[in-house]
């Protein structure tokens, strides 16, 4: 049972509840309203409502599934920088479970916070660029599957959107317009030049990234993540493309926006940089969305070059992929912590003259293995 | 972009304290930079005036929260100067072993700070860890971890606790072997490396002419330390090196501070070996003689000093304080213009501000 199914078998059953419900209470009215219930109910269990219906269902479960593994990512990311950076970590609140309802205590505490847009900024712009932040680092995870069953699908054979990685790529690279809108709305100097460096960032990884990107579509031959990860069956492209890999992780940490190339919010000299006149749940929102970001990365990472949900059988195939993803994000807060904040015309010149030649090096080693007809 | 002023400051992750830099970007190219001091003014000049002399040494512990004890026994050396009081061989030992102390746990904080501000949280985090041996044992000590009021005019307040040789001894140790970490950790780390060969360039002509002293000075090349060029308390009979550095960025400035610690070790160990036995305090006088007193320290800021005027009563007439970073301060336009933005905290966090004596 796929995903389509068991949230279609849920919505099914709920329909024919309320209907039944319905159709009782229109038997007490008069026939001209009678009339109008039984349509509105036809409607509401017609197979065209069903399966929209079924689509959000699987929306709402995938984001709370995120969202739940976003908590993990918060946690693991405070608890691993105590480990490094040598403090416990949240401890006492969730005392036993290793502080893990520190995050929800927090974000609690932001929820009650008011909420204050600043007197000269552009309102507009201000209230817009969290919510696009926030939906289009939502709508990666939306093509993303876990496994050949978990995966919103529009039908019951469970297929997935068919260039769902062109999808994700794409929606990975709208934070940044969110970041500009943001910085120049907030009518600040500081939130100006982290908005400009985020626009300027962008262009020296995005390139890069897609590239390696390109050599896995290449070697896989699709643009579908299950045909991707298909083709990984036999060997995971990182061994093939291990420069790519390495490139790849790192454009995505200046994707995620994490340190080193936490440029756009380097708080030692932009205060916060973009974030600075954001408060109270935008802050939480914008902290919360970093940590859905890197899970997105850790899932495209693991999609593209660590073989997807493949693994030993004794675990579930989504199990094994969010596994890997955990580890790509702990590779990340590894590199985050150890590693000063890099200039942002040294960002440039390491996008331009590094990765990208490194890029399409392996961009051409991917044409030889497809040409010599090894994948 | 248009050029724009912004002001770093006065709440400002860069400014470690109270203080206001303004930049002239030119998109993230620094064209002007005007500093503005004065936040943070105590009046400490004037409280002097009206306290009598053993009272200013808690006082002139607050001058610094970095480095509180050097302050206070550069007080305590120009009261004496002005007192004539020739202090007890232990004490000056006493005293110079603890002021290497407080130097080590200084430059230790300015390296905290220092790889805060370049986004390294595991410089900051272990540089702060490490500090707390020194504090300890100065806690140990004095009794206190911050401002420890503990010289005395005419000795120091306590003699050693017992065991604190061997505890000393031990720190030293330690501290050798974590300087060996540091220096893999951030000259190993080729970002950090980015970040500071070659950025904020200060040529030892500007150097001289800007009035900068202490390490800032020394990694422009000056071979100017006030511990071997017009030696105080026993350090003639120490034996160290006075660092410098030929290249005046960043980078050098951070080499003569860790460079400078490894001396610190060398002249704590020393001064354990040589300490004699005996008193550690005099009785200093109650009124101070009509007369002028003068004292210069090498800070580890800077070269610090003082200059008092006793009136032949128990209160001074007049006490001058001359804090380097003040004038350090002033060498920021020089060094900043023509970098980025982004090396603004690099380069103001290389000279090692403290607002506290700055603003006085």
């Amino acid at each position: 049972m796929n995903l389509y199914q068991f949230c279609y078998g849920i919505i099914h059953w709920l329909v024919d509840l309320v209907n039944n419900i319905w159709y009782w209470l229109g038997d007490f009215l008069p026939w001209y309203f009678g009339d109008l219930f039984t349509t509105i109910g036809d409607f509401v269990a017609s197979e065209g409502h069903l399966s929209f219906m079924t689509i959000l269902a699987e929306c709402v479960v995938v984001i709370v599934v995120a969202l739940i593994n976003v908590l993990n990512f918060l946690w693991i990311f405070r608890k691993l920088s105590g480990r490094i950076l040598d403090f416990y970590g949240p401890y006492y609140v969730g005392y036993g479970i290793g502080g893990w309802l520190q995050n929800l205590a927090d974000g609690m505490k932001l929820f009650i916070k008011e909420i204050i847009v600043p007197t000269k900024a552009d309102r507009l712009g201000f209230l817009l660029a969290p919510v696009i932040f926030v939906g289009s680092s939502l709508a990666i995870l939306a093509v993303i599957p876990f496994s050949v069953d978990f995966g919103i699908s529009t039908n019951e054979s469970g297929e997935y959107v068919s260039a769902g990685a062109l999808f994700a790529l794409a929606a990975f690279s709208i934070a940044p317009f969110a970041i500009l809108l943001a910085g120049w709305s907030s009518n600040n100097k500081y939130t100006l030049i982290g908005g400009m460096r985020s626009a300027a960032q962008m262009m020296s990884y995005e390139i890069p990234l897609i590239l390696c990107a390109a050599s896995v579509f290449l070697l896989a031959g699709s643009f579908n993540f299950v045909d991707i990860v298909d083709a990984q069956s036999g060997m995971w492209f990182f061994i093939p493309l291990f420069i790519g890999f390495v490139v790849f992780l790192i454009c995505l940490m200046a994707e995620v926006e994490i340190r080193p190339f936490d440029l756009p919010e380097a708080e030692a000299e932009l205060v916060e940089g973009w974030t600075t006149e954001y408060g109270g749940m935008r802050f939480g929102l914008f902290y919360m969305t970093t940590a859905v970001r890197s899970y997105a990365g850790g899932a495209l990472a693991t999609a593209l070059f660590l073989g997807g949900w493949h693994g030993p059988s004794f675990l579930p195939d989504e199990i094994w992929f969010l596994i890997k993803a955990y580890i790509v994000f702990t590779v990340f807060m590894w590199l985050t912590w150890s590693v000063p904040r890099i200039r942002i015309d040294q960002m440039l010149v390491f996008g331009w003259r590094r990765l990208l030649p490194l890029a399409v090096l392996n961009l051409l080693i991917a044409a030889i293995l497809k040409s010599g007809g090894w994948f | 972009m248009a050029e724009m002023w912004i002001n770093m400051g006065p709440q400002h992750p860069m400014t470690h304290g109270l203080w206001n830099l303004k930049v002239k970007i030119d998109g993230e190219t620094i064209v002007d930079a005007e500093p503005e001091v004065g936040y943070l003014h105590r009046g400490i000049e004037k409280l002097c005036e009206a306290r009598t002399y053993p009272q200013i040494i808690p006082i002139a512990d607050r001058l610094c929260y970095g480095s509180s004890l050097t302050w206070s026994h550069l007080y305590c050396l120009t009261v004496e100067d002005l007192m004539d009081i020739e202090v007890p061989e232990r004490a000056e030992y006493i005293r110079v072993m603890t002021i290497e102390m407080q130097r080590i746990a200084s430059h230790l904080m300015w390296l905290a700070a220092y790889a805060g501000d370049l986004g390294l949280s595991v410089g900051f985090t272990y540089t702060m860890r490490d500090r707390e041996v020194f504090v300890d044992l100065l806690q140990a000590l004095t009794g206190s971890r911050l401002t420890y009021n503990y010289p005395r005019i005419g000795g120091v307040a306590h003699d050693l606790p017992p065991d604190f040789e061997r505890d000393t001894v031990r720190a030293v140790k330690y501290m050798e072997m974590r300087l060996k970490e540091y220096e893999d950790l951030f000259d190993g780390s080729k970002v950090f490396m980015m970040r500071n060969v070659g950025i904020g360039i200060l040529s030892k002509e500007d150097g001289i002419n800007l009035g900068v002293t202490g390490p800032s000075l020394r990694a422009s090349g000056v071979d100017y330390d006030l511990r071997k060029d017009m030696p105080y308390s026993v350090y003639p009979e120490m034996d160290f090196e006075v660092v410098t550095h030929e290249d005046g960025d960043c980078y050098a400035r951070y080499r003569v501070r860790m460079d400078e610690m490894w001396e610190s070790c060398r002249i704590i160990r020393q001064a354990l070996q040589k300490m004699p036995k005996g008193r550690w305090r005099i009785v200093a006088p109650r009124n101070a003689p009509v007369g002028t007193g003068l004292g210069r320290v090498e800070d580890p800021r800077g070269e610090a000093v003082m200059y008092v005027v006793g009136d032949g009563t128990d209160r001074p007439y007049r006490l001058k304080i001359r804090s380097p970073i003040f004038v350090t301060v002033s060498a920021a336009p020089k060094i900043l213009v023509g970098y980025k933005l982004a090396d603004v905290v690099a380069i103001m966090g290389g000279l090692d501000m403290c607002i506290g004596e700055n603003d006085r």
